[in-house]
């Protein structure tokens, strides 16, 4: 039963800790420390300034600064002097265009002013889905600190023309002299710049290509080879699927590049049904928080629960061995025969031979939800011939070494012996997009386009193209890869014409080159599935079975929404962006389960200010230690588990306040996220973490989340008085239980005339990923306030996502109720936290029809207008923050500081480069003024002015804001309800939408859709 | 004092009598000569046809035309304007004369002897120079149009001086002449002085008076203070000295021709310099006799061609040539109109949907030499306008349904832009 659920953000709420109380219960959680400084009399007293000074001061500032104000500005106007025919000052342009850096690819439209990319949207058109990362990589683009701006030599600068003359030259002779020269690039997935490579290799015989990938899918791409023979990743249709099991699969993460569209296509009980989602893990991940049905099991349990379902399934015995979550597996057996066809297992370990386990369980069960014809290609790494190259490097036969785009020396785990084997290589060309490790080890360095400076292509999918163009002119002396290579090649052509004529002549068959540059994209039709080969699986699976060492603890390596492969770590936002399960920013930290923790005595203290501590680890991992690891403790991991995330740690090049988190790449041996052989020790020291988890909490408002499951959704009657699972809201008024829409405080409006705005959000498809988190802080100018300042609870996001832990005994209270004794309450606080159920909610301001913070402003700075917006007005804000203390959802954000042109908040409002992402349309808050979501009025006035203009009614479907456009899920849904048509329209009165807190009678235009597990069972 | 008045009257004089003399030598050459009809005629049809081409003075993409009939045959003419490509088949010279510029020039076969006669009139006698009557007789009365400011004041200061010199002159003569009425005066004096006593006295008095005052400070401070950063008539020195009432005004340019953004932008657009060139391409140098108030300077013609050669500068035009030379610079206008980044105005709301004039918020634009602020810009006068403005339906679909429902909700029969929400502090500020 849903109402009956109680939901808590972190563990240390269980524990009914007095400080997070506290923080509960205050929305600012400091005091402005008047009373602190006033009622010490000492302090006073010892003060020189007098109190005639003191006037004195005051007196003289104010006289100077009113002098000083005197004088007006002058502003320049400054005309182009020959205007581009397309570009109209003040209009934006939207171009389509793909991302692709190596780690992530998208379909994705741009939106330039005035020449310059300041938001990246999906391209819905080509299916295209963005992540926090894609949606940030505008911003990076603008990084004048971390990009290369000129072609160096020896930390020299050089001409371009010199770089060339002297490279060619070296190639030559190494040509010459027949020594092998080795171009090591990321996956690129760019059919022109694979034959571009190619004309290269051509032209020096003695030159080899090596693809490498920082996060290696190596395991997936080698077992889908040897299975398929084709070198790619299958792709998997999650929307038909029925059951889904996944063994530590992150596939609403990064693994295989993410399949949330698909799998939101499943989760949509209007459809009578939904897929079940099994998924068995050890860290807490994004797809592991929305499964029906999370187990929790430790790596090398993993191994075998695989095999142990390979042999549920078939019957067949393989050399495995028994696990606690045997019982599952037969489950799990049992749910996929039934399934057959439309069942899918996957798996996240990067192991060739547990990959093909997956292969053959989904062989065995006939799986139709697998596609092995439209096979992804954006992971080709291959990481044998990665440690060929460092090892023939140490032997000294390489004699030249170019990489693109790839940063060996950081991201290797065995960096040092990188980096140390460079010596013996006589020709180093680093061609990178921005400064790292290895550009900083090689002799030349060269720098490269960023992607929306460049041309290209890239294919997704067989089948599936994207064309990649500029958007913005050069910012720095860069050059593309692919130019390079084709001077180097001796060939005259530059890279446009030749991508031009590559496409014409063996991509396009039906259409024009600019109708798909226009678009952005092109879909071929795709070959016939290729055949199935047989594999030994018994020796298959006692190689698996023999490579796992079992330790009492193992470690888990992963990526974050937010840094991923940590290319981009240099991107404030990125940095600032909360995880979305553990809800901390600016680091990476150690996960530990709760069990663990008391064993080991690791504790995440909650000090006053409502920030979290945690204590210092020494991680030692096969061999090699990492010291002063911060340690948090995850509910839902794994006993005898740890996670530790890659991508943190760098340092080379990036700004001090970005240089956060520890480096676990030295831990990623043989490229396998499962490490095993750990041993951890606590150390001494506090670390400060900046989390998010134990502010802006519900206090106690537990029916902000109504969860049903699909049995009942389907048979019970939502408004039902006792069982219903969205029933309304009762009061008591005059000792009378009377429905809570009874009786209002505020008076009621007409709302039917002219638009009327309304956001719907679907817990059910929302996944957590973030992507419209960073939207908004691209839409709106939401500034990055940094690490201490998060830390106290003053981050600025319009949006962010809560997520909920929920289970059915609570605190110590409940403890007591329920005459548990003192240590069996804490075996059952303990248990809670061992695996609870996650629930995402993206809470942003409700726009109440009946607004309590409107009430209360003393200076009518936020009012409510006609079309449904709750509107702040900044420039008549004065600050009393008496908005944000009266507003039941916590959603409005106060501008401590100035956070542009200021040297302490120094992040891309305060440089001319990092200020040329600010939208034009919106202003930058200045100190001392509340703020919050606007439902992106700038938008929506822009929408009814192009109407206007045309002498046009608004378009069904035609008003967005950034969040909802981001929504690569279609979780988000906002629209017009005065237009019938609008697809906001129906969701407003479904049977799952209901309003948070809708006993406080807020009236909220934005409107949540119920959650629905399946606990079918399938 | 003196002695400069009777400088500049006598140079005055001077010059009256010096541009009397030459007006009289012009006028006597022209009004014997020029048939003015002819002349008229001519002159339009070389402003209509050849001007794009073809200066008087100074070469375009055609050579300059004045005085072109000393240098040609008059058939040889007519043959080459109504059919160059023809003529050139039988005539050396003409194909000589097609080498002057790559592109071939128009055929006129249209035009008739008569016409091209007018023509050919009109660039042997070009301009007529009547308007330089006008213009000297207008500078020879200059002194007596405007006194300088100072002068008034210095005028009206030896008035009151003057009248108080009487009144004591007046005064002494009465004392001396013993006319006085000693009585009436101590009597005036006491009365006055019983007056001052009681308000003294009168407390009520007082603090009456010291509210007025200072009510009257604060209101005076207040309207002081809320001028505060109203820029009302703000005129900044611009780097070219553009006069608006010689483009839009004496010219009649369209303002959107060149402020072209404003019906699809928030901004109406400073033009490019290219737009500049569309016609400075073939306006080298103003007419005779223009001139324009700048900066309280008078610009001749001298000045204003030095103007324009800095749109050249900034183009990269090279003038002799008539080619671009790719050296282009910016042209760093100062920005008059500015809003605070917290408030945003949208052009094209105002001029494509509302169907307003520039000139409603930029006042006389086309008397303008010297552009200002027109208006105060505050929120105050953009509400004005939006409490008082109906909406403009003008048939325009977007408005029809939500102009009916406001229409009866109002119960008006034209419903305003406030009452559409245009006062919501939202829709301006966000």
């Amino acid at each position: 039963m849903a109402s009956n659920k109680k939901y808590w953000k972190s563990y240390q709420e269980l524990e009914n800790d007095t400080v997070v109380q506290n923080v509960a219960n205050n929305e600012f959680v400091q005091d402005i420390p008047t009373d602190e400084f006033l009622g010490n009399k000492e302090t006073l007293e010892s003060s020189s300034t007098t109190r005639r000074d003191f006037l004195k001061y005051i007196g003289f500032t104010t006289a100077a600064a009113t002098v000083a104000a005197c004088e007006g500005p002058v502003n320049k106007s400054i005309p182009y002097v020959v205007k581009p025919n397309d570009i109209i000052a003040g209009v934006a342009d939207w171009y389509a265009t793909s991302m692709a850096d190596g780690y992530d690819f998208a379909n994705i439209l741009v939106k330039t002013r005035e020449g310059r990319p300041i938001q990246i949207m999906p391209n819905k058109d080509a299916k295209g889905s963005t992540t926090a990362r894609v949606q940030a990589s505008v911003l990076s683009l603008y990084d004048e600190k971390l990009r290369l701006k000129e072609p160096s030599k020896a930390k020299k600068k050089i001409t371009w023309a010199d770089a060339h003359n002297e490279i060619g030259t070296a190639l030559t002779q190494l040509k010459e002299a027949n020594k092998e020269v080795v171009l090591l690039t990321g996956t690129m997935a760019s059919p022109s710049t694979d034959k571009i490579i190619s004309e290269f290799i051509a032209a020096y015989p003695n030159v080899k290509h090596v693809v490498y990938d920082a996060i290696s899918e190596y395991g997936a791409v080698e077992a889908f080879n040897a299975m398929y023979g084709v070198r790619a990743l299958p792709s998997y249709k999650l929307g038909d699927a029925k059951a889904i099991v996944s063994f530590g699969a992150d596939f609403l993460g990064d693994w295989h590049g993410g399949f949330e569209v698909e799998y939101a296509e499943g989760r949509k009980p209007e459809n009578g049904e939904m897929s079940y989602h099994v998924q068995f893990e050890s860290n807490m991940s994004l797809t592991g928080a929305n499964a029906d049905k999370r187990v929790v099991v430790k790596p090398s349990d993993q191994v075998y629960a695989l095999l142990n379902l390979y042999k549920a399934l078939t019957g067949t015995n393989v050399p495995s061995k028994a696990t606690p979550v045997d019982a599952e597996i037969k489950k799990v057996a049992q749910v996929l025969k039934k399934a057959g066809k439309d069942a899918v297992v996957v798996t996240g370990i990067n192991d060739k031979n547990a990959q093909l386990i997956t292969l053959a369980i989904n062989k065995v069960l006939q799986s139709e939800i697998i596609d092995t014809v439209n096979t992804i290609h954006t992971r080709q790494g291959d990481d044998m011939a990665v440690q060929q190259l460092v090892s023939n490097m140490k032997s000294g036969n390489v004699g030249g070494l170019i990489t693109l785009n790839v940063d060996p020396a950081f991201t290797l785990p065995n960096a040092s012996e990188f980096t140390g084997a460079l010596d013996k290589v006589s020709l180093k060309v680093a061609m990178s997009t921005e400064f790292n490790s290895t550009v900083e080890a090689m002799d030349y360095a060269l720098p490269i386009s960023h992607y929306l400076e460049s041309w290209g292509d890239t294919q997704f999918r067989a089948g599936q193209y994207g064309l990649m163009q500029p958007t913005i002119q050069l910012l720095f002396n860069t050059a593309q890869a692919q130019d390079i290579l084709l001077k180097w090649s001796g060939s005259d052509s530059n890279y446009y014409n030749y991508l031009k004529t590559y496409w014409s002549d063996s991509v396009i068959t039906d259409t024009s080159w600019n109708k798909v540059l226009h678009d952005g994209f092109y879909h071929t039709g795709v070959t016939d599935a290729p055949e199935a080969k047989d594999i030994d699986v018994a020796s298959v699976a006692s190689a698996l079975a023999g490579s796992v060492k079992g330790s009492k603890y193992e470690l888990s390596l992963y990526t974050t929404a937010g840094l991923g492969d940590g290319k981009q770590a240099n991107n404030p936002w990125l940095q600032e962006f909360p995880d979305p399960i553990t809800r901390a920013s600016w680091d990476n930290y150690l996960s530990i389960s709760m069990a663990d923790a008391n064993e080991l005595g690791f504790k995440n203290p909650v000090r006053d200010n409502g920030a979290i501590d945690g204590n210092y680890a020494t991680l030692k991992v096969n061999g090699v230690t990492l010291e002063n690891v911060p340690v948090m403790i995850q509910p839902g991991q794994a006993k005898g588990s740890i996670g530790l995330s890659l991508g943190y740690g760098r340092t080379v090049g990036l700004k001090e306040e970005m240089q956060v988190g520890v480096n676990a790449y030295p831990f990623y041996k043989d490229f396998n996220n499962f490490q095993f052989d750990v041993s951890i020790e606590k150390t001494s020291g506090w670390h400060q973490f900046a989390c998010t988890q134990v502010q802006k909490t519900i206090a106690g408002r537990h029916d902000i989340l109504k969860v049903t499951t699909l049995k009942e959704y389907l048979t019970v009657d939502p408004k039902d008085h006792h069982h219903g699972w969205n029933k309304p809201a009762y009061v008591s008024y005059d000792h009378n239980e009377v429905e809570a829409n009874s009786i209002d405080l505020w008076d009621e409006h007409n709302r039917e005339m002219g638009h009327h705005f309304k956001l719907s959000i679907d817990l059910n498809t929302c996944t957590g990923c973030g992507a419209c988190v960073v939207a908004c802080h691209a839409e709106n100018n939401v500034p990055v306030v940094g690490k201490k300042e998060v830390r106290i609870g003053r981050d600025m996001h319009w949006l962010r996502i809560d997520r909920y832990y929920s289970s059915e005994v609570e605190t110590r209270e409940d403890a007591k109720e329920q005459g548990l004794s003192r240590a069996e309450m804490y075996r059952a606080l303990e248990t809670e936290a061992e695996n609870p159920e996650v629930t995402f909610q993206p809470m942003m301001c409700q726009h109440c029809n009946h607004a309590p913070c409107e009430t209360v402003c003393p200076v009518a700075a936020t009012t409510h207008g006609r079309q449904g917006q709750n509107q702040m007005t900044y420039n008549r804000c004065v600050g009393t923050r008496y908005c944000a203390n009266n507003c039941p959802y916590r959603v409005r954000r106060f501008n401590w500081f100035n956070y542009s042109n200021n040297d302490e908040f120094d992040y891309n409002m305060n440089s001319d480069y990092g200020k040329m992402v600010l939208n034009p349309d919106v202003v930058v808050r200045s100190r001392g003024v509340m703020e919050k979501c606007s439902f992106c009025i700038q938008s929506t006035q822009a929408t009814i002015l192009q109407a206007k203009k045309e002498g046009r009614a608004v378009r069904t479907n035609e008003f967005s804001t950034a969040c909802s456009s981001a929504c690569s899920t279609g979780a988000l849904v906002f629209g017009d309800v005065n237009n019938k048509e609008d697809a906001v329209t129906p969701l407003v009165t479904d049977k799952r939408a209901y309003g948070v807190l809708d006993y406080l009678q807020t009236k909220p235009n934005v409107i949540y859709q119920v959650k629905v597990r399946n606990t079918n069972e399938a | 004092m003196k002695s400069v008045f009777l400088h500049s009257k006598i140079k005055t004089y001077l010059l009256q009598s010096f541009t009397f003399l030459l007006l009289f030598n012009l006028s006597v050459a022209s009004a014997q000569d020029v048939d003015e009809a002819r002349q008229k005629e001519g002159r339009k049809l070389f402003k209509s046809l050849c001007a794009s081409c073809h200066k008087l003075n100074g070469k375009l993409i055609g050579p300059a035309l004045a005085g072109v009939e000393t240098r040609r045959e008059n058939d040889w003419l007519k043959s080459w304007i109504r059919n160059n490509a023809e003529f050139q088949k039988v005539n050396a010279e003409a194909r000589e004369a097609a080498e002057y510029h790559p592109s071939a020039m128009t055929a006129f076969p249209q035009l008739t002897d008569q016409q091209i006669d007018d023509i050919l009139y009109y660039t042997t006698v070009g301009e007529i120079k009547k308007e330089v009557v006008a213009d000297t007789t207008a500078v020879a009365g200059g002194g007596k149009q405007g006194a300088p400011e100072w002068l008034i004041y210095i005028l009206c200061a030896a008035i009151i001086v003057a009248f108080l010199m009487i009144a004591s002159l007046l005064k002494q003569v009465n004392e001396l002449k013993g006319n006085t009425k000693p009585e009436v005066q101590s009597n005036l004096r006491r009365d006055l002085e019983e007056l001052w006593i009681g308000v003294k006295q009168n407390t009520f008095l007082h603090v009456t008076g010291t509210i007025f005052l200072l009510l009257i400070t604060a209101y005076v401070g207040f309207g002081l203070l809320f001028k505060v950063g109203v820029d009302k008539g703000y005129s900044p020195l611009q780097p070219i000295a553009f006069s608006h009432k010689i483009h839009a005004g004496e010219n009649k340019i369209e303002c959107q021709y060149c402020h072209s953004s404003a019906k699809h932008s928030k901004h109406s657009g400073i033009p490019s310099v290219n737009v500049c060139m569309n016609c400075h391409m073939n306006i080298a140098e103003v007419a005779e006799g223009t001139e324009i108030e700048w900066d309280g300077i008078t610009y001749g013609k001298a000045e204003l061609d030095r103007e324009i050669a800095k749109i050249y500068d900034a183009a990269g035009w090279d003038k002799e040539n008539l080619e671009y030379t790719g050296k282009t610079k910016p042209i760093k206008w100062i920005r008059i109109h500015n809003l605070p980044d917290f408030a945003y105005f949208n052009h094209s709301q105002h001029v494509t949907v509302a169907g307003l004039k520039c000139q409603k918020c930029h006042g006389p634009v086309e008397e303008m030499d010297e552009m200002y602020q027109h208006s105060p810009l505050t929120m105050g006068w953009c509400i004005d306008c939006h409490r008082e403005t109906k909406v403009d339906l003008k048939g325009n679909d977007y408005y029809k349904k939500i102009h009916d429902e406001l229409a009866k909700k109002y119960n008006v029969e034209e419903v305003t832009i406030a009452q559409l929400g245009g006062k919501e502090c939202g829709k301006c500020h966000y």
